[in-house]
């Protein structure tokens, strides 16, 4: 058995170590999760042995933490551990949790890939959900606020291009500046136009899409009522895959990003290309930020995106630059708020602390796999033609 | 190898050689003045003037006090003015230090906030939960505390950069939000740091009295100024120290401009990066410690959630050119902006105070913004040498 298949074997222990405590089967001692996650890390101790040091010591990690949740799941009641775990219902909050991550995250993925770091997604973020919110108030109709909410972070993103293509500034502290710009002006024009009054209550909504679906069991419920923009936001992500990989615009995409020279000596305009791919990028990330503002809270606060940006730049590294891979982390991510949001149930004090998840495990993330995946190869490197 | 830095990395900090060398004290003035401008231009856009907002904000920074020709009784309401521009401008210069040293190693600190956060807390509980020492011993523990909780945060970004390559840029970011709800779950309702006798409050304990930092400017009761401020000053002297005259300060600057050549060189660039990030958590945690014991003496949560302290240390460092004394500087600079368009120093019917906050950001952007490219630097460099041709 390969270091890789025991680290495996570690996750898949834990996993199950966790699932016979939760609902439905819901096991009232924590014996043989105990000895499950025993078994993981002893699967763990064994990868790391024989080379895969990372992934072993994370099957470890894993294995301690489904015993330490295994023994505190037995304890409290079952009650109210079918309260927090209804699967249905927090696969819909992990998909809507989701969506704003991922929209941002495959902005980031295309900006990223012709070379372009950019951190400044936040903001755009921000500005796509006051514009967004704007637009729908005054244009009367959700489709005006998705498209001025998309302009708005599209002209951000367009700062940041000039800054960090033309003027060859340093894409982290350009980015950084368009966040705290971002946050300026969104919350000037917020306080300017609606004062403390807040949004309009009436605020016109993108719609939710009904699916007969809901005799499917689990699936069903998780996805027969879901917004509009959650969808665009899965069908974008297999969109951007088959671009960037499936396409002759995609590779030459892909090139700006890992060789500008040799691309331009091909003929490609590395200019025009990070232009592009930034300010689409900028769009992306603003649909993700209207989402949150005209599709999830029906309300703007001054700055509601809380570090969502961040977190969907986390996404990228963590997706390895991939589409899919961005996917799965806004999920990853996705999950554990919905989780945190549902655990006020169980006990309020702990749940504050669990608001704090997501955040840790980005930084988990982050710290262990960013070391294993490469990013493209002149990400952040301004281009000069010599 | 201390850590994966792809071979021939650019750096941070030398890719902002330009701003940093260039040009003396002519750039930042230029690019706070740049700044300010196209904030007033946002006045002017949004239907206000410019002009009398600035005047405003500038009467309610206190700093006219320092002109001769501010009449008696003004002079009284600038002091009070001042003493609160003076109050914010020390955890800002902390702050600001914490973002500078961090710029000399190559790293960008955006953790300044959360550095500052567990500074805070960790001040809070020794200064409120430890009884029978005397005032003087609780209230060096108490900094000292938060110094040593501000360098673990920090470090613990440093050593996650050295050892597994995490960008500290978002490492910092996720350690800010760890912080924040970590604060909110010790003091909110129910937590186990909550105060004591007010059980519907999300609040800490008080500190004791005697562990307040002494008044030296003003009133005790009116917030006057406390001499946090002096050990903020020193502790920009002690970076200044450390960055130009030390073995240590030579090593990180070393790492910060080029890191293979620093290894080359036999410095280890992680152990570094490392030492760097503990020494901005020490520094911005000592901030947390200011004004927790200089004027706050409890902290709500509130006040953990809506503090924007350590981000507002980006820009002053970046204005100060990331040295000790340009720091101090822009650190005032900033205070007395904070200070300005405050609730309590703004006159709504001039602008309203909300707005101005949201303006200072928009400055803040812009400041971070030309920094981040030498616009300015060029254009000044340009103009200079079209002078000397005309001339």
């Amino acid at each position: 058995v390969s270091a890789r298949h025991r680290a495996y074997a570690a996750y898949a222990l834990a996993a199950v170590a966790l699932y016979l405590v939760l609902p439905p089967i819901t096991v009232r001692t924590p014996i043989p999760s105990i000895l499950l996650s025993a078994g993981a890390v002893v699967a763990g101790v064994g990868a790391t042995r024989r080379g895969e040091r990372r992934l072993g010591w994370a099957g470890v990690g894993f294995g301690v933490v489904a015993a330490v949740l295994a023994v505190v799941f037995t304890r409290s009641g079952v009650g109210n551990l079918e309260r927090v775990f209804v699967w249905s219902a927090l696969a819909a909050a992990m998909l809507r949790y989701a969506t704003p991550l991922l929209f941002a995250a495959l902005g980031g993925v295309i900006s990223e890939r012709a070379g372009v770091v950019n951190i400044g997604l936040e903001g755009m973020m921000l500005a796509g959900a006051f514009f967004g919110a704007w637009g729908a108030d005054i244009g009367g109709g959700w489709v005006a606020g998705l498209v001025i909410g998309a302009v708005a972070g599209g002209v951000f993103a367009a700062v940041h291009a000039f800054f960090a293509v033309t003027l060859k500034a340093d894409h982290i502290v350009s980015g950084m500046a368009i966040n705290f710009l971002a946050l300026g002006v969104t919350g000037y024009l917020f306080v300017k136009i609606y004062g403390d009054q807040g949004t309009p209550d009436g605020l016109p909504q993108v719609p939710d899409v009904h699916l007969p679906v809901g005799w499917i069991p689990f699936l069903g419920d998780a996805v027969e009522q879901l917004n509009l923009l959650v969808w665009l936001a899965l069908a974008l992500c297999g969109l951007v895959a088959v671009y960037l990989f499936r396409t002759a615009l995609g590779l030459r995409h892909r090139s700006v990003g890992e060789n500008p020279l040799a691309a331009d000596t091909a003929g490609i305009s590395v200019t025009r290309t990070r232009y592009t791919a930034v300010i689409v990028s900028g769009m992306l990330a603003a649909l993700g930020g209207a989402f949150l503002s005209i599709g999830f809270v029906h309300s703007f606060n001054q700055g509601m995106t809380a570090g969502r940006g961040f977190i969907a730049l986390a996404a990228v590294i963590f997706g390895r630059w991939n589409p899919g891979g961005a996917l799965a982390a806004a999920l990853l991510f996705g999950f554990s708020s919905a989780l945190a949001q549902r655990l006020p149930e169980f006990s309020p004090p702990t749940a504050t602390l669990f608001q704090a998840l997501p955040y840790l495990l980005t930084l988990i993330a982050v710290a262990g796999l960013v070391g294993r995946s490469r990013p493209p190869a002149a990400d952040g490197i301004p281009y000069e033609r010599h | 190898v201390g850590g994966p830095e792809s071979p021939g990395v650019v750096t941070v900090a030398s890719r902002l050689g330009g701003f940093m060398r260039s040009g003396g004290v002519a750039v930042p003035l230029v690019t706070a003045l740049v700044a300010f401008v196209a904030g007033g231009l946002v006045v002017l856009a949004t239907g206000s003037n410019p002009l009398s907002t600035y005047k405003a904000i500038f009467e309610g920074t206190g700093l006219n006090w320092l002109l001769p020709w501010t009449s008696s009784d003004d002079r009284i309401i600038a002091a009070q003015n001042l003493q609160q521009t003076l109050l914010l401008t020390t955890p800002l210069i902390l702050v600001g230090l914490a973002v500078a040293v961090a710029f000399r190693a190559g790293l960008f600190n955006i953790g300044g906030q959360g550095q500052y956060i567990v500074g805070s807390i960790a001040a809070v509980t020794v200064a409120s939960q430890i009884h029978g020492l005397p005032g003087g011993v609780l209230m060096v523990l108490a900094i000292l505390a938060a110094m040593a909780a501000g360098a673990a945060w920090g470090a613990l970004a440093g050593w996650l950069r050295a050892r597994t390559g995490a960008n500290e840029v978002i490492s910092t970011i996720m350690l800010n939000y760890c912080a924040l709800w970590f604060g909110v779950y010790l003091f909110g309702l129910g937590g186990p740091l909550q105060n004591g006798e007010q059980r519907s409050v999300p609040v800490s304990d008080t500190i004791a009295d005697g562990a307040r930092l002494p008044v030296f400017w003003g009133e005790a009761e009116l917030q006057g100024l406390h001499v946090g401020i002096f050990l903020a000053l020193l502790a920009a002297g002690a970076c200044w120290l450390l960055l130009n005259r030390s073995v240590a300060g030579y090593e990180i600057k070393a790492v910060g401009y080029n890191p293979e050549a620093a290894e080359y060189g036999g410095i280890k660039a992680g152990r570094q990066q490392v030492r760097a990030m503990a020494i901005c958590g020490l520094l911005a945690g000592m901030g947390g410690a200011m004004d927790l014991l200089g004027w706050q003496f409890k902290l709500a949560t509130n006040d953990i959630q809506t503090s924007q302290v350590g981000f507002y240390g980006i820009a002053v460092a970046l204005l100060g050119r990331n040295t000790a004394l340009g720091t101090v500087v822009a650190a005032l600079l900033f205070g007395a902006l904070l200070n300005g368009t405050s609730q309590r120093n703004l006159d709504p019917s001039v602008f309203e105070p909300a707005l101005a906050s949201n303006l200072t950001l928009i400055i803040q952007g812009l400041i971070v913004l030309l920094v981040s490219a030498p616009v300015i630097a060029t254009w000044l460099l340009g103009l200079r040498r079209r002078l000397v041709r005309a001339t």
